[in-house]
Formats: C-alpha cells, structure tokens, sequence
C-alpha cells in the first residue's frame, strides 16, 4: 500500500471514529480528490492542524457555519445557532481528534510525528495558502444532507531531525 | 466521602465534556475545577485539595507530560491520581507518562464508558456503586 492510499483510509476510519464515538452520528464517506496549488476561495470554518517530525503537514477540516453549529450542539448536548467561540473550540477539538487519530495511526509507518495546537477561521471568501508545495488528499464526509472536507497534505521534512521515513517503500513525496 | 477532581485540557469543549461524564460516573464527586493549561492547572493545585487530576497532553504554556513531572515533585501531591485524557497516542509519550507516573491514559475519542472504566480502578473508595 502507498502513503496516498494509506492516507485516504486513515482519514476516512478517523472521522467515522470521531463522529460515532463523539457525536453520536453516522457519517457516509464520500468522494476522494486531490488538490494542487492554491485552493478556490472558502465560506465557513476551517480549522488547522500541523504535523512534524520526519514528515510533516497540515490537516484541515472545513465545513458551513451550519455544519459547525451542529456539532457542537451534538457533541456538547447544547443549543448552537450561531458561530461564537464555543462553535469554535467544537470544531478546533474535532479537528485535533480526526487529525490526531491519524498521526497515531501513520507514526507506525513513519516514526514519531508531533501534533500543534489546532487554529480556526471563521469567515467568508478568504484564501488559505500552505508554505509546502506536497498534494493535499481531499475527502468529502456526508453527516445527512451536510457536508464537510476533511484534508491532508503529508510530505518528507527537510530537515528530518535525524528520524527517516520508512515503511511505504518507493513513496518519497506523496502524489508527485 | 467526596472528591474534588481536576480538568486540565485547552478545549473547553472537552472540559465540558468531562464535566458531565463524571457527573454520570456515579462518582463521589463534590467539585469538579477546570484548567486551561498546565501553569492553570498548578495554580489550582496549590489553593484546591484536588483527589484526581484528569489532563491533555498537548496544551500550551506548560503541556500534560510537564504537569504530570510538576505533580509527582511535590510531596504533598505525589499520591494524587493523574490520568492522561488525550489524542496523543505515540509510545514516545505514553512511555513518559507511564514512567513519570500516570495512573492511567484514555484516548480521545472516547466513551463515557471508558472514562468510568478507568476511573473505577483508580477510585474505587470514591465510587458510589
């Protein structure tokens, strides 16, 4: 198996573990695509988290203000109608679980990796750009008739701090 | 006889979390105090008799490994269960936290089961079932 596919698994089990376990809810896996350059502009929230070590990137999970309501009121057990700052934090510990769960998973591959603390925006027509140049996996997540992107880029740390990559074999930056 | 529990973790979803999961404990549970961060988490250590300590790894200012070494360094603290509530699931950090004294460690996600299933053979006098 390759990092890429590892990766879609991966991301794909962590999510379906978080909502069940979390929030209580079924979530229907959807399409897998794959992102280069700059992405279109984003409406909604999204909320970041970095991985290093000897791999290091991002993760990232975007959703609709609505989308980002309903999960806190789920996992919460509280009434969110509105983004604020409790929104927020729901959606920034969502991340840093899914995210989480999947640097664990990939640390059996790849060595230790560290996990920061998660950022969250909350906006409309705002770009993001990331300093790497690696792919990102994007996978679309289906929670009833919402939506949400859960994505990940991944590739080989310049500067290694003396931990090398092993176990995937020929994959050297993933999807180039 | 009740217990006065400690929940350290940066989200305040998560807190609010294991607030309402030790109330459904069945626990002996008098107060539960929150922190935010490590440095927090001493502050309340110092002015609250604290029974357990329930913490996040991966914090800012002063992070769960470094509360859990704060903790064991003070005699007066020593006995004090700490449990490590966290996605951090790399050996690297398990091992330190099992060698500095953890009483035990859930990953996140969890359960309110496997809170309750950690906690019972941590505290058993404090349980009221």
């Amino acid at each position: 198996m390759n990092l890429k596919e590892h990766l879609v698994g991966s991301l794909s089990q962590a999510v379906e573990d978080v909502f069940s376990t979390m929030l209580g809810a079924s979530i229907v896996p959807g399409e897998v695509t794959f992102e280069n350059g700059a992405p279109d502009a984003h409406d909604g929230v999204l909320s970041f988290i970095g991985l290093a070590g000897s791999w290091a990137g991002t993760g990232c999970v975007s959703c609709s203000p609505v989308l980002a309501c309903r999960v806190c009121s789920q996992m919460l057990m509280t009434e969110a109608t509105a983004v604020n700052e409790e929104v927020l934090d729901a959606v920034a510990e969502l991340t840093n679980m899914i995210i989480g769960s999947v640097k664990n998973d990939l640390e059996r591959e790849l060595g230790p990796l560290g996990l920061s603390i998660p950022t969250v925006v909350f906006g409309k027509n705002f770009r993001t750009k990331s300093a790497g140049h690696a792919e990102w996996i994007v996978r679309r997540f289906h929670w009833d008739s919402d939506a949400f992107e859960v994505k990940i880029c991944l590739a080989p740390s310049e500067h290694p701090a003396g931990l090398q990559p092993h176990g995937f074999g020929q994959a050297n930056q993933m999807g180039v | 006889m009740e217990s006065d529990v400690l929940v350290v973790d940066d989200s305040a979803a998560i807190r609010k979390i294991l607030q309402r999961v030790l109330r459904q404990t069945g626990m002996a549970i008098r107060n539960i105090y929150e922190a935010g961060d490590g440095q927090e988490a001493l502050q309340l250590l110092h002015s609250q008799k604290i029974s357990l300590v329930l913490t996040d790894i991966n914090m800012p200012k002063m992070d769960g490994i470094q509360l859990l070494a704060a903790i064991k360094d003070v005699p007066e603290w020593h006995g004090i269960p700490v449990v490590m509530v966290t996605t951090e699931g790399g050996e690297a950090k398990v091992g330190e936290a099992v060698r500095l004294g953890a009483a035990g460690y859930v990953r996140k996600p969890f359960t309110a089961d496997q809170i309750k299933e950690k906690l019972v053979g941590i505290l058993p006098a404090a349980m009221s079932l």
